[in-house]
């Protein structure tokens, strides 16, 4: 269990640690020894990226993602009734469905829970519980869509060095958690649901634009020129809750180190990279490594990876076996 | 590169990340700031008031009712009659909260059961109301009393707002359970009284007292009237009337939407704003 306690911390905000010679399992050892002696042949590596490009992942996602928010659209328009409500709350084939960070936001500001309530959060739990928490992210969440491309133009603006993109320190998004917690229970107003882009694009989608759109706009403008996907990195609780709810989910990206060529095309494509530190050269504690409880399982890194190291794997249990010595 | 075994050397490396770090450290801070002090903004309006809002059937003091609602919409699609609308970012906190403009459409509980209610998820819009008459929305108020055209002893003859009007109603008598276009129906009145001849209030208590209370539901009966004509004697020999709003009146907008006048003679005042 220790390496969720390890994924969590990441979760929050740490740095990925080199792991010491300990901490490597000695099947991993071996395999990290015998590649220090290899050169890397970063030509051939490149041509093998262009041959086994592949966008499938990307193209299911996308197609899921905009099946699930037209069925919003779909059901109140054609009044079909099969998904009512928003993203925030709905009602799936008469289930009561919540989103867990809006239920809590609400549970915050009104200090009452109706039952109701509690139903749609227990469902929506055990449903990201099992696809993997951030899985809503990259395969429900419409503002993720509009700022994976915005996202690409803003690498196109970098690679032609017209701007150069900024960072911030990814506890940020904890101490966004925090705060919007605290503001929530002392207002008694929902005041995160005033900016997510997540319900205000959903709602657009649902009922008709408005005014908030422009808020969205801002926010995309902003990851375009001058962070990249600033808002699911350093700033969205949804993303956090549901990080954590998932922590534990049998759903998940897995790494395996023996054809790995550590070029590192997948960290380059990742909305969290930190997620992959482990395919650094000499960083993988184990033959197999779950990847952590930040990842979205988007599956970019699944298409872009020519070795077949990275794949999906629906497993209960931690997966790969943890060095007595680790730590949190 | 030549000199890097000496320390002195190293400094500039370790000084430049420490320098990074503490730059990217106050951009972090800025960030929270900034986004922390858009969400707050959202206080202003509701701080404010701005413009109150008419809310649902059973909605919650309107701040409780911001602090329960988590904003989905599932009232706006239930309603028959489309009488209910999301709000946008101009009401701060309130965005994504539903809202009525009776004047615009009324509520008329053409869903009978108060399908909003039961469709909150949140208890925003309380569970524990089931009838119209338990409904407190607002109450109505003859605004522009110089307005009125039954206070000023005139009738009324044709569409009520117009052909264009895009209101709907659901006149019993026309279908049952389907509202209609308000402008499909023509009126010829002696005297002005379309507020309280639409009144879903009073149109069940006339039900009631006629011994067929709605869907044979004696608990669908109103306690109180909500609207009535009462006449006036200003002594100038005219058959004057004035709509005097009673204890029964729930706010649903029925009378505010259907006033012939521009602007209606009768408003709905919101009745959190009253209480509080
Ligand atoms: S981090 Fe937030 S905005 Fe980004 S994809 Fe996840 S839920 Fe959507
Ligand atoms: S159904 Fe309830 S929670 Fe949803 S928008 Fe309407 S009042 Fe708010
Ligand atoms: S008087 Fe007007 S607002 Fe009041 S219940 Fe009747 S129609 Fe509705
Ligand atoms: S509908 Fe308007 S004009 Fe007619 S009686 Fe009522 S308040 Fe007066």
């Amino acid at each position: 269990m220790c390496y969720i306690g390890q994924h969590l911390a990441e979760l929050l905000g740490r740095e990925p640690r080199k792991p010491d010679n300990e901490e490597i399992a000695p099947q991993a050892q071996e395999i990290h020894f015998y590649k220090k002696g290899q050169v890397f042949d970063a030509k051939a590596a490149a041509e093998e990226h262009q041959r086994l490009k592949s966008n499938k992942w990307r193209n299911i996602r996308w197609a899921t993602l905009l099946a699930v928010n037209l069925l919003f659209v779909l059901s109140y328009s054609l009044d079909i009734q099969l998904l009512e409500g928003a993203l925030t709350a709905s009602r799936f084939a008469g289930f009561h469905m919540a989103d867990l960070n809006s239920a809590l936001q609400v549970m915050l500001a009104f200090k009452e829970v109706l039952i109701n309530l509690l139903i749609g959060t227990v469902t929506v739990f055990i449903l990201w519980f099992f696809l993997g928490g951030r899985t809503f992210c990259s395969w429900v969440c419409p503002y993720h869509l509009v700022a994976e491309l915005a996202e690409k133009l803003h690498l196109k603006l970098v690679e032609k060095k017209i701007i150069k993109g900024i960072d911030f320190h990814r506890g940020t998004r904890t101490a966004f958690y925090v705060i919007f917690a605290v503001l929530t229970l002392a207002s008694g107003y929902t005041v995160f649901e005033s900016v997510s882009p997540t319900g205000i694009l959903s709602r657009a989608i649902i009922y008709g634009p408005g005014l908030a759109l422009i808020w969205v706009g801002v926010l995309l403008l902003f990851e375009v020129v001058a962070s990249r996907r600033a808002w699911c990195r350093y700033v969205c609780p949804i993303g956090m809750t549901y990080g954590f709810v998932g922590a534990a989910s049998p759903l998940r990206i897995r790494y395996n180190l023996v054809n790995c060529q550590h070029e590192g095309e997948c960290r380059k494509v990742c909305l969290v990279p930190h997620v992959l530190d482990t395919v650094i050269k000499g960083r993988a504690r184990d033959v197999e490594v779950p990847i952590g409880a930040d990842c979205t399982r988007c599956g970019l890194c699944v298409d872009v990876c020519p070795s077949g190291s990275l794949r999906y794997e629906f497993k209960f249990g931690g997966g790969a076996r943890v060095t007595a010595t680790e730590q949190p | 590169m030549s000199k890097k075994d000496k320390p002195t050397e190293m400094l500039p490396v370790s000084r430049k990340r420490a320098q990074q770090a503490r730059r990217r450290f106050l951009r972090s801070v800025a960030l929270t700031v900034g986004v922390v002090g858009m969400a707050a903004l959202g206080y202003m309006p509701v701080a404010r008031g701005w413009k109150p809002r008419l809310r649902p059937p059973g909605a919650l003091l309107e701040q409780e009712f911001l602090a329960a609602c988590i904003k989905c919409g599932q009232c706006v699609q239930v309603c028959p009659v489309e009488a209910i609308f999301l709000d946008d970012l101009d009401q701060g906190f309130g965005v994504g909260a539903p809202y009525i403009h009776a004047r615009d459409q009324a509520c008329d509980f053409s869903c009978d059961g108060l399908q909003c209610v039961l469709a909150c998820p949140t208890g925003a819009l309380t569970h524990e109301i089931s009838y119209p008459h338990e409904v407190d929305i607002g109450i109505a108020r003859l605004d522009r009393p110089d307005k009125c055209l039954a206070l000023l002893g005139k009738g009324f003859k044709g569409k009520v707002r117009g052909p264009e009007f895009t209101g709907k109603f659901r006149y019993i008598e026309v279908d049952r359970w389907n509202p209609v276009a308000v402008r499909s129906q023509d009126f010829d009145r002696e005297v002005c009284d379309l507020c309280v001849v639409h009144c879903p209030i009073e149109i069940r208590a006339d039900q009631c007292e006629a011994g067929k209370p709605p869907s044979g539901d004696p608990n669908q009966c109103p306690p109180k009237r909500a609207i009535g004509l009462e006449p006036v004697d200003s002594g100038d020999g005219m058959a004057r009337f004035m709509p005097v709003v009673y204890d029964g009146c729930v706010g649903c907008g029925a009378c505010e939407m259907v006033c012939p006048t521009e602007p209606a003679a009768i408003v709905i005042d919101m009745a959190s704003v009253l209480k509080s």
